[in-house]
Parts: structure tokens; C-alpha cells; sequence
């Protein structure tokens, strides 16, 4: 699949003026809720694109639709207007089965509550989301192996979720969001259950993450998050507020060299 | 498979409560296969009992006929019941006869040495025991010779001679019946299985002597008198019995009909009864459709009821795990996905009391068999039956909640806490 181009594809430099492709394309989109006799818009005409290999912070006030947006980019909930491409796919297009195929196996979801399965261990909560595919991948246990290493799981693989700490917890979540290798990776405060010390771990994680190429969008109501992200996109009352590009990147960059 | 570990393992999070969700299917199926084993073998026994009186044979019984006035009479002759006449009828112009056989019954009591009983003393030609096919346990059946020479012989039913021969054979003795001396010359099986038999000659089933009927005529003649509390009550019956063997199953419906109307037209009392096994058996037959299809409600409606509670169950659960619902569609997991999953819980759940009910099934008529001495009969296909409608138990009663866990938005779902 195209996710083979992400390993090719450098990082997105920081402020460079030749734009990456566009991973997701929203545009004029609503969302409405009818409330009785009421019409709430969540979200009112929102456009933007999100790029491949950008990390963003989505932050706003409550209220102000994030979650909302979250949800469309996700896939779980549909606008009630205007057009979401992901990876030049048309959501719409999609009738339900093929949505729910397609979320398997373009996006990766983290929450802020983890969301595993407790009846399955640390491996097969995992493998979830390729467990649904209709075409089960070669060799994909020794991938979700290897992501249990990677997030520091490796000694922990038959443990059910009852028994590890909410910031392995988190860490088991992520490498489930890894492995069907997504267009997107959608964190819904993915750190806000979790101590500043575990929460740092998974933003480095994050960091991690962005620097091998991966898109994240990560919904945040906390200024230190977000100011970890490379980019923020702050809404108000269903619509964009502000963009800041390349802000903080800019510092971790140089942080770094 | 991997589904229905998977179910398995959810279940077993629940472990109380799976068990006895379980319970109700596991006592629905249970109770299927008891009652029907119970049914079956209460059904079967009638049935043999019916068969042993000969498919293909129309009995004609002499009946005393309700007596009108005259109990002050001190010694009369009451006269009734099947005639010689009758006999000739049936055995020379009735179609469809292969073999027609006149019983007469005499109270006589029976001896040999201290050792007295009363069986039924039944005067017979030797087609009696092809008719009735009865098998000898030793010696022989009456001959036309004994009937020709008025042999003073006698046949001894199984019971009979093993009350008045109990450490010997019976054959070559000789026993008083009544009295006349008669020689043993040979002793008839039991009609009863072996087991079952009890040593009581005077049970209606065994205690059986049986007498050339020339002999019984011109020894014990058609009076049969017997001393009843002092005072003599005297009978006159011709016959007390005619056996009308058919050539065919199907003539026998029409022989049935043809000897009550004869015996109707020639009778002014009803002094008789016509026994037709093959009705019986119908009838039997009839019997036992009514009594498995009640037993088989009773048994479908605990089964119903086993169902509601998993269906109650499975709701509760289905809205317990909202959220993980929430999480598997958000991950790829199609709607189908989701009804499989929780109708493979559904049928885990019921398979597992049907599993279990069919063994308690098996059990129950097997300990009904020892302690109440009844007979029961499991075929083959009732645990098959009992287990497969508690697996569509389990499919009907799970499509609904799954079906709800389905259609849940997933959106809701993930919120849900
Ligand atoms: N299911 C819903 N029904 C009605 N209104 C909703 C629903 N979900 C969200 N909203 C409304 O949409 C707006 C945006 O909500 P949300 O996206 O949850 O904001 P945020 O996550 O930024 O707090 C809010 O005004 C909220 O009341
Ligand atoms: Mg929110």
C-alpha cells in the first residue's frame, strides 16, 4: 500500500516551502445535531488539510468541536455536509461495511481512556483492528511483536490489560494503532488519564512517531501537548481559530541538533 | 473457532452468571429428553402388551351382563355369553378367518400334593398357542389327538408350574385340577419378560393351565360353579372366549365389524365384548402422539424459558459492553462482526446447557428405570432433537440483542461509560 512511500518520504522538514500530500482533504465541512426544535453546528464550513507527516495539536476551548471533528477525520461519525478525502478516498462514497473495513486499515485510533479489550491479551489487543480486515496480512504476529517491543512491551505479551498500569496501558494502544501501518493516527487526549512523568513518556512516543514520518493528529485541551506538537489548529465554535505551523518544532528541532 | 474461544472467555469473566443463564436450557433439554424417554417406554410397554394379545387377532369375550332384580334368588343359573352357535358362524362363514379358537374357562382349582393355587383353567383346542403365539418352555402343546381321545392332559404356564413344581420339571407329573387328575405335558413360556416375572399363579398374566377343550367339556362341563360366601353361584357359559385369527392385517377391520353385527343380531343382552388389538394399538398409538406432544410442550416451554433468560442476559451484557462494541467498530469491525460475535456468546452459552442437559437427560430416565422400576425408552434422535433445539434456542434468543449491539452508533458507544 502507499504506506511503503511514508518510509521513503523524509520527514517534513521544518518550514519547508515544498507542501507533502495531502493525507486527509476536509473541506466546507458541517456537522449539525438537531436538538428538538434547535440546530447545533459543531462544526460550520470547516476546511483544511492535513498533510502527510504533519503532527498536529487540535486544540480549542470545550465545546468549541473538536471531539466532533475527531470523530469525521475518524470515520465513526459522517458529516452532514460537505466533502472528507482520505488519502483521495471519498468518505461518503462508502457505504458502512466498507467504512468499517476502511477504518481498520487506514487509521489508528488512540483514546484518552486506552480502549482495550479486557477479555484479550496485550498481543491480541494488538492485532484488533487486522483481526476485522477480510485479508489477514502475512507475517503480521511477528509485526505486532515487534510493536510490543517497540513500545516496551516485549515481556508483558500475554498480560490482559487488568493487569498492567494505565501508561502500558496506553503504550499497548498505540502499537495497536501501528499495526495496519494507518494514513492517520487519531489520539483523543491520549495522555490526559495519565501522570505528567507517564504522559511525557507517550509524547515521546509521539515524537517518535512523527520523526519515522507517521501523520498524528492529536486532540489536546492542555497548552504543554500541544506546544510538544509541531503544528496547532485551534477551533472555535466549529470552525478554525488559529494555525500555527512549524511553531514549537522549531525548538524541538533545535533542541535536537 | 478463534470466535468462539473468544466468546468462551468473555463468558467466563461472568462466571456465576453464565452458569446459571445456562440452567434453564440445561433443565429444557433435560426435561425434553426425560419426559419423551419416560413417554416412550410407558407407550412401548402398552404397545407390547396389546401386540401379546396378537395383532391380527379379534377377541370375542363372554361378559356378564348387569343383572336385573332377583339377588334374593339363593341358587340360580345365570346363562350368557358367547355360544357354540357363534363359533360355527364365525368359523364357517366369515371371510378373511384364517383360524378361529373357542376358550372355555373353568373355576376349577389346581393341585399337587400340599400345594394348592387358582389359576385360569381355559379348555382349548392346540391351535391356541400358533394363535395367540405363545412359545413352550419345555414338553408340548395340546394335539388334536388329546383333543380327538379327550386326553386328560394339561399344559402348565411358566408360572404355574414353577409355583407347584418349584425344584423339578413339571413334565410326566400329574396335578389335580378340579377333580380330575391330569398328566403334565408340557409348560409354556412366560409371557412376561424374564425378570419381571413374579411367582403368583394367580396373577392374570401367567397362572395359566390349559386343557384339550373336548376334555374340558365332558369333564368340567359349560356350568361353572363356585361357592361365594356360602351360597352357590352357578353360570352357564358356552364359551368364555373366541379367538378369530385374520389371514391378513387388513381383513381384520372387517371381521371386527362383521362379529358385532352378528353377535349383535344373535344376542338380546349384551353379554359380550369385541376386543380388537389392532384398534387398541391405534388408539395406543393415538395415546402416546397426545402425551409426547404434551410432555413435549411442557418440556418446550422450560426451554422458552431458558431462552428469555439468556436473551435477558445477553441484553444486560450487550449494554454492558458498550463500550468495547464502540472500540471493535471504531478498529474495523463490521456489524456482522459484532452480531457474530455475540450470537456465538448466545450459542456458547445455550450449546453448553444443552451439552450438560442432554447428559442430565440420559441420567433421569436411567435412575427412573432403578428406582421406580419403570420402563424407559431413549431414541436415539431425542438428545439430537433436545441439543439442536437448544442451539436454536440459543440462535433466536441471541439474534435480537446481538442484532441491538450491532446497530449501536459507535459514536454513542465510545462515550458510553
Ligand atoms: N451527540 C450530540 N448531540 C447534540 N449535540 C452535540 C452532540 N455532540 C456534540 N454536540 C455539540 O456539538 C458541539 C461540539 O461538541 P464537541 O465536538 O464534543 O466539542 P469539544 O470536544 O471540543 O468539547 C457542542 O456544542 C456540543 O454540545
Ligand atoms: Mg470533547
Amino acid at each position: 500500500m502507499s504506506g511503503s512511500t511514508a518510509e521513503s518520504a523524509e520527514p517534513a522538514a521544518a518550514g519547508a516551502p515544498v507542501p507533502s500530500e495531502p493525507v486527509a482533504e476536509l473541506s466546507n465541512i458541517t456537522r449539525m445535531y438537531r436538538m428538538g426544535e434547535e440546530e447545533v453546528h459543531a462544526l460550520d464550513g470547516f476546511s483544511f488539510t492535513f498533510r502527510k507527516g504533519e503532527y498536529w495539536a487540535i486544540m480549542g476551548s470545550s465545546g468549541s468541536g473538536k471531539s466532533t471533528l475527531l470523530n469525521i477525520l475518524g470515520c465513526v461519525d459522517r458529516p452532514t455536509g460537505g466533502s472528507y478525502r482520505v488519502r483521495g478516498q471519498e468518505v461518503a462514497d462508502l457505504d458502512d461495511d466498507e467504512l468499517s473495513t476502511f477504518r481498520g486499515a487506514e487509521l489508528g485510533f488512540i483514546f484518552q481512556s486506552y480502549n482495550l479489550i479486557p477479555q484479550l491479551d496485550v498481543l491480541e489487543n494488538i492485532l484488533m483492528p487486522v483481526m476485522y480486515q477480510d485479508e489477514v496480512p502475512e507475517g503480521i504476529e511477528d509485526r505486532a511483536l515487534e510493536l510490543a517491543k517497540r513500545v516496551g512491551l516485549g515481556e508483558r505479551l500475554h498480560h490482559r490489560p487488568m493487569q498492567l498500569s494505565g501508561g502500558q496501558q496506553q503504550r499497548v494502544a498505540i502499537a495497536r494503532s501501528l499495526i495496519n501501518d494507518p494514513a492517520l493516527i487519531l489520539a483523543d487526549e491520549a495522555t490526559g488519564n495519565l501522570d505528567s512523568k507517564t504522559a511525557d513518556e507517550i509524547l515521546e512516543l509521539f515524537d517518535e512517531l512523527h520523526a519515522e514520518g507517521k501523520t498524528i493528529l492529536l486532540v489536546t485541551h492542555e497548552a504543554e501537548v500541544g506546544r510538544r506538537a509541531e503544528n496547532v489548529l485551534r477551533l472555535k465554535d466549529g470552525n478554525i481559530d488559529s494555525v500555527e505551523r512549524g511553531v514549537s518544532r522549531d525548538g524541538e528541532a533545535t533542541d535536537a541538533k | 473457532m478463534r470466535a468462539v474461544r473468544l466468546g468462551v472467555s468473555s463468558l467466563l469473566l461472568h462466571k456465576l452468571r453464565s452458569f446459571l443463564t445456562t440452567l434453564g436450557v440445561l433443565f429444557g433439554v433435560a426435561s425434553v429428553i426425560a419426559m419423551l424417554a419416560v413417554g416412550e417406554g410407558a407407550s412401548a410397554e402398552a404397545q407390547d402388551q396389546i401386540r401379546r394379545l396378537g395383532s391380527r387377532n379379534v377377541i370375542l369375550r363372554s361378559v356378564k351382563p348387569p343383572q336385573v332384580g332377583d339377588e334374593d334368588a339363593e341358587m340360580r343359573v345365570l346363562s350368557y355369553g358367547l355360544t357354540r352357535d357363534d363359533f360355527e358362524r364365525i368359523s364357517e362363514t366369515f371371510p378373511g378367518v384364517e383360524q378361529s379358537v373357542p376358550v372355555l374357562q373353568t373355576p376349577a382349582e389346581v393341585r399337587s400334593g400340599q400345594l394348592l393355587c387358582r389359576p385360569r383353567v381355559l379348555c382349548t383346542p392346540h391351535l391356541f398357542q400358533a394363535v395367540t403365539r405363545r412359545d413352550l418352555f419345555s414338553g408340548r402343546f395340546l394335539t388334536v389327538q388329546d383333543e380327538a381321545n379327550l386326553s386328560l392332559v394339561c399344559v402348565l404356564g411358566y408360572e404355574v408350574a414353577r409355583f407347584l413344581f418349584p425344584f423339578d420339571t413339571a413334565l410326566g407329573e400329574r396335578v389335580k385340577v378340579g377333580e380330575h387328575y391330569l398328566e403334565v405335558v408340557g409348560v409354556l413360556n412366560s409371557r412376561l419378560p424374564v425378570g419381571t416375572i413374579t411367582l403368583d399363579p394367580s396373577s392374570e398374566a401367567g397362572g395359566e393351565v390349559f386343557v384339550p377343550l373336548s376334555t374340558g367339556r365332558a369333564y368340567y362341563g359349560e356350568r361353572q360353579t363356585q361357592m361365594r360366601s356360602g351360597s352357590m353361584d352357578i353360570q352357564e357359559v358356552q364359551l368364555h372366549e373366541i379367538i378369530v385369527a385374520a389371514e391378513r392385517d387388513i381383513d381384520v377391520p372387517v371381521i371386527a365389524a362383521a362379529c358385532r353385527s352378528m353377535l349383535k343380531r344373535e344376542h338380546d343382552e349384551k353379554d359380550y365384548e369385541v376386543i380388537v388389538p389392532l384398534e387398541l394399538l391405534a388408539r395406543a398409538e393415538e395415546t402416546k402422539r397426545i402425551f409426547n406432544i404434551v410432555l413435549g410442550s411442557i418440556a418446550g416451554i422450560s426451554l422458552l424459558v431458558g431462552g428469555i433468560g439468556i436473551m435477558n442476559v445477553m441484553l444486560a451484557t450487550v449494554t454492558e459492553r458498550t463500550r468495547e462494541i464502540g472500540i471493535r467498530r471504531a478498529l474495523g469491525a463490521k456489524r456482522k462482526h459484532i452480531v457474530t460475535q455475540f450470537l456465538v456468546e448466545t450459542m456458547v452459552l445455550s450449546g453448553a446447557g444443552g451439552v450438560v442437559g442432554v447428559g442430565v437427560g440420559l441420567l433421569i430416565p436411567w435412575i427412573v428405570e432403578r428406582a421406580a422400576d419403570l420402563e424407559t425408552i431413549v431414541e436415539p434422535a431425542a438428545p439430537i432433537l433436545a441439543f439442536g433445539i437448544s442451539v436454536l434456542v440459543g440462535i433466536v434468543f441471541g439474534l435480537y440483542p446481538a442484532w441491538r449491539a450491532a446497530n449501536m452508533d459507535p459514536v454513542e458507544a465510545l462515550r458510553h461509560e
